[in-house]
């Protein structure tokens, strides 16, 4: 059996962010901890079901992908350990790739620092991949 | 040689779907000693009975094999079927073709396959097996009730009404438990001191019940019928038969900072108490820890002022031995620790609080004699908000996996309370889902939302922060309209989950009464056997099984009863006689099989030895079947095989092996 | 060598189970349909301290390619002490075993409590995967039969 586009999608999210969306429970805690809650179109409690039913497509194109602060206080409190926060992480990543905008040269960086950058991003990426 | 006859059950379609069962009749036809095989829809029916009944008679069987569902289920049921055909029951084996093949499998060659190994394995045990003859023990007319609380109390009364003696061991002070904290009870909303105040009179005058407060179980020993128990009676330091119950001493007492467990140490009780006004018995306990008298050797006041004369500082712990025929364990829960949940608040802020707390702050002799106020600055509160299932349905180290059961209940008797009290108090509750099977329960929630108005928001909270000017700032999300809320409130009341009391583990170790992986007591069967521990003569009452409410808890108190009333009742009990038995011709006496007997079951004594070129007398093992269970460690043990278990023997084992490794 | 028709390897498991905790374990994956591969043949004894060392020898003798013992937690025997007997017994027997060329991957004690059919069904999936990767195990012979 062949897995459509979408399918492959999904599983790659699952896989990236090793979160079981079948977890959840719909209880909403994550969309009552979001500090970007009112920013977003698809709020965290609804990213799960996106990723049950297939639809990556439109949550690759929701606006709530790049207002997530990655403060993952929705990953922390999630009752199920569905990990809502990773999840978005993984559609980022999806996204970057398919962008190709996942390589990066090391001499690049420097110039890339931005100060005005949230202290708060940078932390969140280094507790993000300190693995 | 023996006469087998293997019945092989296709229990309907659960075996017969996956397992091709008429291959397997025709397989097992040629193994040794198998003289009829035949194959039925249901064995276990009257008619499959029936056919086994016959077969015996008929072909003159000496032992009989049935491939069905587990022997935990019908081997009983079988045996009394061989018994009653004039077979002895114990040459009646059970090969397990249902949960441990046909339930586990999906490939039917495979499955059939395995089938007829696993009877294959049963047949060669059968070829092996002796008649074994049970033996008798009898039974103690008495039964143990660990925990006073409603559940406890409930069986007491239920088996003291029947005229069996019971006793009730209590850990603290008083009997009571968890009712005896709450204030009103859903659904109908009587006071829970009101109806259980009664009950706790009638356990404490009943001529049959005898009730330990302020003790604990500490040794348990024996067996179904003849359970031996050490019960430690703490030293209260108050004589129970001199004390009046006065109350002066808790008034004069000098030491009055101890935080009061009663109410959820909400506020302070003095080192001489009695938990509540209703205690049963109404005598005082010295809480050793904090008594001056005891940490300093200077006070001696409630001595003093007692005209009785009841105190006592001498007092020493006490150790009695009482003998049983049967335990309920009914030892209820208690709430879970919220300190790893920091983002309700509960360790920063004082107006944060569990339900429990919020009954005793409702409750006329609480901390606040019944007035709902906060507890940070006794001002009455204006929003008030509920949060449901904190740390219940976790799947995470945080919570616990399972639905507390009661808590959407008691969180709409409590919003319900308030609204009707105080009118100007706005209600929130944040739930996952509102549960409420029971019944007039949904009619009750109803009546929550339609008459009080109180506000249900299907969401949860994700945050409560303490503000400076002492309100409680409320993060959380309505998932109908799609919106995360911000409001303030003065109050939040967290629905925290039970757990079973933290004692159980030791307890069931004790008892050896299996536990679940949420320290809840495993029953026999979870359907219909709720009631029973697999452990005989060990029952269940109560939330020690899982979360139950009030009406749940007194329910299963009978039933609980009922089956301690129905071992009870027997004069003697059939023994098992899957027990130990010595070859003395190979015993050398060495004492390695007594020294691994958890039942000291195993002594020695000199006894002539005849054999073959021997005839000597020897110190050799011999086995007490009253005393031994069968478990078989000294098997293993003994060095030169001497030691052998009927009914599991070395032999039937190894035979076993051979047939599955063929 | 017991191979399926497609030339997959198939072990030979004996799995000897306690009366009260994991026979019922295995019950309970039963009946939650659970499954685990039908390699595994569960034997019933009253306890995991009744297992005598010379049934796991036995099982060697005869060609089986994996046998685990499973019994109830440390603490929670029905009779109170025999599955700590079991431990410490067949501690000794596996690195005995593991001496005489029978890896210690191939035997195993491991506790399962009557409400752990999840855990069961796991443990054998588990078991049987490791045996597997082990291919057949060498044939233990009984000298006591010898001239």
């Amino acid at each position: 059996m062949s897995l459509t586009m979408a399918e492959k999608q999904a599983e790659q999210i699952r896989q990236i962010s090793g979160s079981d969306p079948y977890k959840c429970m719909k209880c909403g805690k994550c969309s009552a901890s979001c500090p970007s809650f009112n920013e977003m179109d698809i709020k965290p409690h609804q990213f799960v079901s996106y990723v049950v039913n297939d639809n990556i497509e439109a949550l690759a194109e929701s606006k709530s992908l790049w207002k997530c602060l990655g403060c993952f206080a929705c990953v922390e409190r999630c009752p199920r350990d569905v990990q809502p926060g990773r999840v978005v992480d993984a559609a980022r990543q999806l996204v970057e790739r398919q962008r190709g905008g996942d390589h990066l040269h090391a001499e690049d960086i420097p110039a890339l620092l931005d100060d005005d950058v949230p202290q708060q991003l940078l932390v969140s990426a280094f507790r993000r991949y300190r693995r | 040689m023996q006469r087998i006859g293997v019945f092989v059950c296709h229990c309907g379609t659960n075996i017969a779907a996956t397992v091709d069962v008429k291959k397997v009749v025709e397989l097992v036809r040629f193994e040794p000693g198998v003289v009829h095989a035949e194959d039925y829809p249901y064995m276990c029916s009257e008619v499959g009975q029936q056919k086994i009944a016959e077969a015996i008679k008929e072909k003159q069987l000496t032992g009989v094999v049935v491939c069905s569902c587990s022997p935990r289920m019908h081997e009983a049921t079988f045996r009394n079927c061989a018994e009653k055909a004039g077979l002895n029951p114990y040459m009646v084996e059970v090969a397990n073709i249902r949960e441990h093949c046909s339930w586990i499998h999906k490939d039917m060659e495979e499955a059939t396959k395995k089938a007829v190994i696993l009877a294959r394995a049963a047949i060669a045990k059968v070829n092996l097996n002796t008649p074994l003859q049970a033996g008798e023990s009898p039974v103690v007319k008495r039964a143990l009730v660990i925990g006073g609380g409603i559940a406890g109390i409930q069986t007491a009364i239920d088996i003291a009404e029947a005229g069996y003696k019971v006793d009730i061991v209590e850990k603290t002070p008083s009997i009571g438990g968890r009712m005896s904290q709450l204030d009103k009870t859903f659904p109908t909303l009587d006071c829970s001191s009101c109806i259980l105040t009664p009950k706790m009179v009638e356990v404490s005058t009943h001529p049959n019940i005898t009730i330990h407060t302020y003790s604990e179980v500490d040794k348990v020993s024996g067996f179904v019928g003849n359970f031996t128990v050490d019960i430690k009676k703490k030293a209260r330091s108050v004589d129970l038969d001199k004390c009046t119950g006065c109350g002066v001493c808790q008034q004069k007492c000098p030491m009055k900072k101890v935080p009061n467990e009663f109410n959820r140490e909400l506020n302070t009780r003095s080192a001489i108490y009695t938990p509540f006004a209703q205690a049963v018995p109404n005598v005082p306990v010295i809480d050793r820890e904090h008594c001056l008298m005891f940490k300093t050797g200077k006070c001696g006041v409630c001595s003093k002022v007692c005209q009785a004369g009841a105190v006592d500082y001498e007092q020493q712990d006490e150790i009695i031995t009482e003998k049983y025929g049967a335990i309920v364990v009914a030892t209820g829960f208690d709430i879970i620790k919220l300190d790893k949940y920091d983002e309700y608040a509960y360790s920063q802020s004082p107006d944060v609080i569990t339900s429990l707390e919020l009954e005793r702050i409702m409750n006329a002799a609480g901390p606040t004699n019944g007035h709902l106020e906060r507890m940070s600055d006794h001002k009455p509160p204006k929003n008030m908000v509920f949060i449901q299932c904190v740390g219940s349905r976790c799947a995470d180290h945080r919570g616990k996996s399972y639905c507390s059961k009661i808590c959407c209940m008691y969180t709409a008797k409590h919003a319900m309370l308030i609204r009707d009290k105080y009118p100007d108090v706005n209600v929130t509750v944040f739930y996952i889902d509102v549960r409420t099977p029971g019944k007039n329960f949904d009619e009750f929630y109803r009546r929550a939302v339609e008459q009080y108005h109180v506000n249900y928001i299907k969401g949860q909270v994700g945050k409560v922060a303490p503000q400076p000017d002492g309100s409680l700032l409320v993060q959380g999300v309505d998932l109908i309209d799609n919106k995360q809320i911000v409001m303030n409130a003065d109050m939040v009341v967290l629905a925290a989950a039970i757990e079973p009391n933290p004692d159980i583990r030791k307890i069931a170790t004790m008892l050896t009464a299996s536990i679940d992986t949420n320290n809840f007591l495993t029953e026999a069967h979870a359907k219909l056997r709720p009631v029973e521990s697999p452990t005989a003569g060990i029952f269940l009452s109560g939330v020690t099984q899982g979360p139950k409410d009030i009406p749940e808890t007194v329910s299963q108190a009978g039933a609980a009863a009922v089956k301690v009333i129905g071992l009870l009742a027997k004069d003697k009990l059939k023994t098992n006689p899957c027990t130990a038995k010595c070859d003395v011709m190979m015993c050398n006496g060495c004492s390695t099989c007594a020294n691994v007997c958890p039942y000291g079951a195993i002594t020695y004594e000199d006894q002539e030895v005849r054999g073959p070129g021997v005839r000597e007398v020897r110190r050799v093992a011999q086995v007490n079947v009253a005393l031994c269970q069968g478990c078989g460690a000294c098997t293993g043990a003994c060095p030169s095989g001497a030691m052998d278990l009927q009914g599991f023997s070395n032999r039937q084992l190894i035979s076993e092996v051979d047939a599955i490794c063929r | 060598m017991p191979m399926t028709e497609n030339g997959e390897f198939r072990p030979l498991i004996v799995a000897f189970c306690c009366n009260w905790c994991s026979y019922a374990g295995a019950d309970l994956a039963g009946s939650s349909r659970l499954s685990y591969p039908a390699d595994v043949k569960i034997i019933r004894v009253p306890c995991s301290g009744r297992v005598n060392p010379m049934f796991i020898l036995r099982a060697f003798e005869r060609g089986a390619d994996g046998v685990i013992i499973c019994g109830c937690h440390p603490g929670d025997c029905h009779y109170t002490s025999g599955n700590y007997f079991a431990r410490r017994r067949m501690t000794l027997l596996f690195s005995m075993l593991d001496y005489i060329g029978v890896e210690n991957g191939r035997t195993r004690v491991e506790w399962v409590s009557a409400a752990e059919g999840a855990k069961f069904s796991a443990t054998m999936n588990e078991f049987v995967e490791k045996i597997k990767s082990l291919g057949e195990n060498v044939r233990l012979g009984d000298l006591r039969c010898k001239d």
